[in-house]
């Protein structure tokens, strides 16, 4: 009866592609919005994930997030240094100062000041030059898209295309003079502002006289040891808070997740996604199954039992399900793939497909037990009225 | 056809079974069927006794609401009466489980529906093999079968048609072959055709006299057609929810209730009036005028 369920199902093709369809966009705008939800809130802690040698984070105890910096003595650098299982720490600098463009135009860069003699905690990637090219007077290293974008150089007339920051050119940081020594690539960060990687002393040169201007202490355990005990040990010894890049992240994301509204926004972006499955495929499936109830009066009148209709039901919103589900996914990630290089956040991790499954079955479930409890309450009788 | 029996006296409590228990297909005693509806109570049936005999087509005439087709429901197993007893080839399907029921119709019992009732996604012949797939034979069996059963009704050249490339006789005739292809005992057909013009309607009925001829197999006939009582063994004319009259012969129908034989299927010159419906059943003697002559014989199958 398999046969004959699909063939019912897809019989009525008006039906059957508006179930299809509301399906669809039910998984296209659950994934897609879940996709974007989940591309900004990862690049809220993009800045902890690209700097990978590092396992723990010292910190002020205030901080809440990647972004909150709250500078420490540069003393403390040595007493995290003194703990027992740090391996190295190096001092790591973090600021947003103003950069003046050549052509008299500021902008914010997130500027990042590393251990002038490791340089370690900078760019994994570097697409032009090199990071020990850092040691070269006044040298700063800029991401790509910062050079592509908000630091190229200004159209040469009006409406003119804009020409990149290159290696050799200059630019004003609060009134020093930065050379850029090289291109590096980093993930985006939530604030999209352009990424300057320069050493840790020409950093505290470039900004705002300040008593403190440590901002964070990048270290690594010892071999063997596990991070999160050296990270409650240095917590214990220093007074300073101490997370594991992991807990750092979740630090983060904790904070965006609770004191903004994004998750309320794109929250109601995916229920109502939800609804709207809900409301066209569910409808529609149910008006499918009460248009052939007459049939379904004739199939039980022949001889077919609950079990088989509820079976040849299941299947069918199992097909509407497993193709709308299918085509709003596909669509999703096609969306991905065209807009990977533009600003749009979007990242679309295998549990997000798992969500979106659900999300789709419960609907087609739910549809389909409406239409089931009208099937097997139906009395086979109906056949015989006319 | 089956040798025609003595009317039963219908509606009076302990009536004698038609014949021997094992020549019966359907018996009814006492059957009732109350529909409640708040405070209000509607019998459907009032005390059915009747018997339907092995290899008969009987027919249940009756004007609308006379509660023939509540009867035709509770004789297929689809709708449960109020009380008394219903037997069909023996089982009380009342007092059956549920699934056993269901299967027992399976098995047992074809369906003829006045609206035809075939699925329009499916081909003629993938209709017609529904209820070999209902019983789980595999499908390119099924479909095999349903090919023989629709070259029964002359057919097969159709097999591939949607029902919606049919003429409703054509559609009738798919029906009939689903309600063949399972080789059921019985058949109970709902104004098979009611919604088809004379000529079909007659090849219609061709079709399932030839059917009930073979002898093995009982078709229970709803109608309002007055024009195709002729092809009857017995008719039962019901009213109230009562079996008025149980009669071997159409010419013993009233002429209220039955056409003269020029109107008959198959020797129409002109169209059925209004009293040919059955919307007064009160006896009356049969003029010479009206009163049919012999039923057609039915024909032989297209093979």
């Amino acid at each position: 009866m398999n046969y004959v369920a699909w063939k019912m199902l897809v019989g009525d093709k008006a039906k059957y592609i508006g179930i299809v369809m509301g399906l669809t966009f039910a998984s296209l705008l659950i994934t897609q919005q879940a996709a974007v939800f989940t591309g900004l809130m990862t690049r809220t802690f993009n800045a902890v994930t690209d700097v990978g040698a590092a396992d723990i984070w010292v910190m002020d105890p205030k901080v809440q997030f990647i972004d909150d910096v709250k500078p420490m003595q540069d003393t403390e650098l040595y007493r995290v240094r003194s703990v027992e299982g740090v391996d190295w720490a190096v001092p790591l600098y973090k600021s947003l100062l103003k950069a003046r463009l050549q052509d008299g135009t500021f902008q914010t860069c997130n500027v990042f000041g590393l251990d002038d003699a490791t340089l370690l905690g900078g760019p994994a990637r570097m697409l032009d030059g090199r990071l020990a090219d850092l040691r070269r007077a006044e040298g700063v290293i800029v991401d790509s898209n910062g050079a592509n974008g908000k630091l190229a150089h200004a159209p040469a007339f009006p409406g003119g295309p804009r020409a990149p920051l290159v290696v050799g050119d200059t630019l004003e940081i609060n009134d020093h003079r930065a050379v850029v020594v090289g291109i590096c690539e980093v993930s985006r960060t939530f604030q999209s502002q352009p990424v300057i990687y320069t050493t840790f002393s020409r950093a505290t040169t470039y900004a705002p006289r300040e008593r403190k201007l440590l901002s964070f202490v990048l270290v690594k355990a010892r071999p063997g040891e596990d991070p999160q005990l050296v990270a409650d040990r240095i917590s214990a010894v220093t007074g300073l808070a101490a997370q594991t890049s992991q807990g750092f992240k979740d630090l983060t994301l904790q904070y965006y997740l609770k004191y903004t509204g994004i998750p309320i926004n794109f929250g109601i972006a995916v229920v109502l996604g939800f609804i709207v499955g809900i409301a066209i495929a569910g409808q529609t499936f149910f008006n499918f199954t009460l248009d052939n109830l007459r049939h379904f009066g004739a199939l039980k009148a022949m001889g077919a039992s609950d079990g088989m209709l509820l079976r040849m039901i299941l299947l069918q919103a199992t097909i509407v399900g497993a193709i709308g589900y299918g085509l709003g996914v596909g669509a999703a990630t096609l969306f991905g793939y065209l807009t990977r290089n533009s600003e749009l956040a979007f990242r679309l991790p295998w549990q997000l497909l798992l969500i979106t499954a659900g999300a789709i079955t419960f609907i087609c479930l739910s549809s389909a037990l409406v239409s089931i409890r009208k099937v097997m309450t139906l009395e086979p009788a109906i056949v015989f009225k006319s | 056809m089956a040798p025609a029996a003595p009317a039963v006296p219908a509606s009076q409590p302990g009536a004698a079974p038609a014949g021997p228990a094992d020549g019966v297909a359907v018996r009814c005693r006492g059957v009732t069927k109350a529909y409640v509806t708040g405070s209000t109570t509607v019998h459907a049936l009032r005390g059915i006794d009747l018997d339907v005999k092995r290899g008969e087509l009987f027919m249940l005439v009756g004007p609308s609401g006379c509660g023939k087709t509540t009867l035709i429901s509770v004789m297929a197993g689809i709708l449960d009466q109020t009380e008394g007893e219903c037997t069909v080839f023996g089982e009380d399907l009342r007092h059956m489980p549920v699934a056993a029921r269901t299967a027992f119709r399976g098995r047992n019992i074809g369906f003829v529906f006045q609206a035809f009732n075939l699925l329009p996604p499916l081909t003629a012949v993938e209709n017609v093999a529904v209820p070999l797939l209902i019983l789980g034979r595999p499908r390119r069996q099924a479909l095999e079968t349903a090919l023989e059963s629709l070259h029964r009704v002359g057919l097969a050249d159709r097999a591939d048609s949607l029902p919606s490339q049919l003429s409703g006789g054509q559609q009738q005739r798919v029906a009939i072959a689903r309600a063949l292809v399972h080789g059921p005992r019985l058949i109970v057909c709902d104004e098979p055709t009611s919604s088809l013009d004379h000529e079909n309607g007659h090849k219609v009925m061709e079709i399932l006299a030839t059917i009930a001829a073979d002898g093995e197999r009982s078709l229970v006939i709803v109608t309002h057609d007055a024009r195709i009582f002729g092809f009857a063994d017995r008719i039962a004319q019901l009213d109230d929810g009562r079996v008025v009259r149980i009669v071997n012969d159409p010419a013993e129908i009233p002429s209220a209730v039955t056409p003269p034989r020029r109107h008959a299927v198959g020797g129409s010159q002109a169209p059925p009036t209004p009293s040919a419906s059955l919307a007064s059943p009160a006896p009356a003697a049969p003029s010479a005028a009206s009163a049919p002559s012999a039923p057609p014989a039915p024909p032989e199958l297209p093979s």
